[in-house]
């Protein structure tokens, strides 16, 4: 028995260094958003919070417009996933419970294009992004995400498992119509699976760099992530007000994911671990 | 499969199923026109020459001979190759023995598992200005803990190796946790029997790892190696937020001596710096191939594992 508890104290210890090492980049950005840089990159460092929080957000709101940044962000974000939840589940519901000429090829296509790396795609999206006239506008980041092939293919997965074959055929008796079968019945059967996928889409956008990067091209539009590199590229050297740029920028992720995170877990590995 | 799925609906007429082509076409619509295409595109400009202002040329296989000998674009193939190895496969290792000891049936396995997995939500750019500073010059906390520990400092940023070194780790803190909770739900799938019935035979645990755990695993195993191969392969984010204030001319050279220069990054820096966007789209699509023959070879060694043991 005790040899059995020395075990499960063994695995423990060895879990929490692994819990370390993934929250020490939250707490040292704490410490060095907390701190001036001077106190952080002398010999020894400073390791514990300071009072300094303050001075460094107003630094950083005096050389990017933060909020204004974070406030592009939050819209791309909301924006793609509203419109991705939709299109997405409506897609997957229509690949998953009915048949019609041309299903199969046209489900074969998006996996085909799931397995492709979407970078293949970049370079042409951005000449008809503004070829559209909407380089530089935040309107050029919202079209892309709706191309997602991954949603579709998960989302159709979970509409099979949620929504059984009886209750449409239930509603059918009872006469509703296609679209209404599915804002009546499939929705409401498949909310956790729409809560996975929007939380998934929320981070993707949110966190999204490499678009932006190439279609921001007005100073004046810019995404939150967008803003940070520029800072860093402008005040490399100013530590303690770029950290305190990134730690505003990942907490609103943060408190999502922890908010959500037990069913987002979960989900996140049903794709993987299915048949 | 045709069996019990939407059985209601039995194959219709193309005029008959106009609601589920409706239903259907919003996706379909950004699909064709932002991603098939595109992918499609990027192939024909492989064979023009264009600055995407003037007039395209038709240059036929000019842009892959200047791909072939071009000695910048090898060594980006080596960098991401380089990176890739350093990342993937300490990475997956450590998820594996993390998921083991997750699935050992102990308690608070939910905060692990949230702990575990925070990372792979953090924004990239954040985590890569993280970084910067804590690697970054010698007082950074790195150094002086090397320093404190009276080992040689290293020019994490500067030295060629040590900047790979840098990006791997990066992408580890990024990913383990996510591997690890994706191995744990695999190992939560093998029948307890299985393990059971091993004991009694005398099986000890380094024997049933690798006898029953690893080859049952198997299939989660190609799944993360994909998974790896195919996001680890088109890493550009952190090169270039690692990278992008310390050259003074090109901020997307991939660091000192270039040695952060991934396949990615140079592809942006074709098309974006260069407006060289017939050459670009060769660098892009020589990336494709190098991911398909690195998923092929990955599947083929996960696979002939399993068939050796059919065999036997």
């Amino acid at each position: 028995m005790t040899k059995y508890k020395i075990g499960r104290l063994g695995i423990h210890a060895a879990l929490l260094v692994g819990v370390l090492v993934s929250f020490f980049p939250f707490y040292w950005m704490v410490v060095m958003a907390t701190n001036t840089t001077q106190d952080i990159y002398r010999y020894p460092p400073k390791l514990t919070f300071g009072s300094h929080l303050g001075d460094n957000i107003s630094r950083l709101l005096d050389n990017i417009d933060f909020f204004g940044s974070m406030l592009n962000t939050a819209f791309v974000a909301v924006t793609v996933t509203v419109m991705v939840l939709f299109v997405d589940s409506l897609a997957a519901f229509t690949f998953a419970k009915y048949r019609f000429p041309g299903r199969n090829v046209l489900f074969g296509l998006v996996l085909a294009m799931y397995m492709l790396p979407t970078q293949l795609a970049i370079l042409p999206q951005f000449i008809i992004v503004s070829d559209l006239g909407l380089a530089g506008t935040l309107r050029a980041l919202l079209i892309p995400p709706l191309a997602n092939a991954f949603g579709i293919f998960w989302m159709r997965q979970y509409v099979i498992g949620a929504v059984p074959d009886e209750l449409i055929e239930a509603a059918k008796i009872d006469g509703a119509g296609f679209f209404r079968t599915y804002w009546q019945i499939a929705l409401p059967a498949i909310r956790p699976g729409l809560a996975f996928l929007g939380i998934y889409t929320f981070v993707a956008a949110w966190n999204d760099y490499i678009w932006p990067l190439i279609v921001l091209v007005d100073p004046e539009h810019i995404t939150l992530q967008l803003a940070l590199a520029q800072l860093n590229t402008a005040h490399g050297t100013d530590f303690s007000m770029v950290m305190a740029g990134a730690l505003l920028a990942i907490v609103p992720l943060l408190l999502i994911f922890v908010l959500f995170a037990r069913n987002f877990i979960a989900d996140a590995t049903k794709g993987a671990v299915r048949e | 499969m045709a069996g019990r799925r939407g059985r209601g609906a039995r194959p219709q007429s193309i005029a008959a199923a106009w609601r589920q082509y409706a239903a259907i076409s919003p996706f379909f619509l950004v699909f064709v026109g932002f991603n098939l295409i595109p992918v499609f595109f990027t192939l024909y400009l492989a064979f023009q020459r264009w600055d995407g202002l003037g007039d395209m040329t038709f240059v036929g296989l000019d842009q892959f001979k200047f791909l072939v000998h071009d000695p910048v674009f090898w060594q980006s193939v080596r960098n991401t190759i380089v990176i890739w190895v350093l990342s993937t496969f300490p990475m997956l290792f450590v998820s594996l023995v993390i998921a083991t000891m997750l699935n050992a049936g102990i308690r608070f396995s939910s905060f692990y598992r949230v702990a575990y997995f925070l990372p792979n939500v953090t924004s990239l750019v954040a985590i890569a200005l993280f970084f910067f500073a804590v690697f970054s010059s010698q007082s950074g906390i790195v150094n002086a803990t090397l320093h404190l520990l009276h080992l040689p400092e290293v020019g994490w940023l500067s030295n060629s190796f040590a900047i790979k070194v840098v990006i791997a780790l990066l992408m580890s803190w990024q990913w383990t946790g996510y591997n690890a909770i994706i191995y744990l739900a695999g190992l939560q799938a093998i029948p307890t029997q299985l393990y059971e019935a091993a004991r009694i035979d005398g099986a000890g645990p380094v024997q049933i790892f690798f006898n029953i755990t690893i080859p049952l695993l198997r299939p989660i195993i190609l799944f993360t190696l994909i998974v790896s191969t195919v996001t680890g392969l088109q890493s550009f984010t952190e090169p270039q937020v690692l990278f992008g204030s310390t050259a003074a001319t090109n901020p997307n050279s991939g660091g000192p001596g270039q040695a952060g220069l991934t396949m990615m990054l140079y592809f942006y820096h074709q098309a974006f710096d260069n407006n060289d966007y017939g050459y670009a789209a060769a660098i892009v699509w020589a990336l494709f191939l190098l991911i398909l023959l690195f998923v092929v070879i990955n599947w083929r060694l996960v696979t002939r594992g399993e068939r050796k043991e059919r065999a036997r």
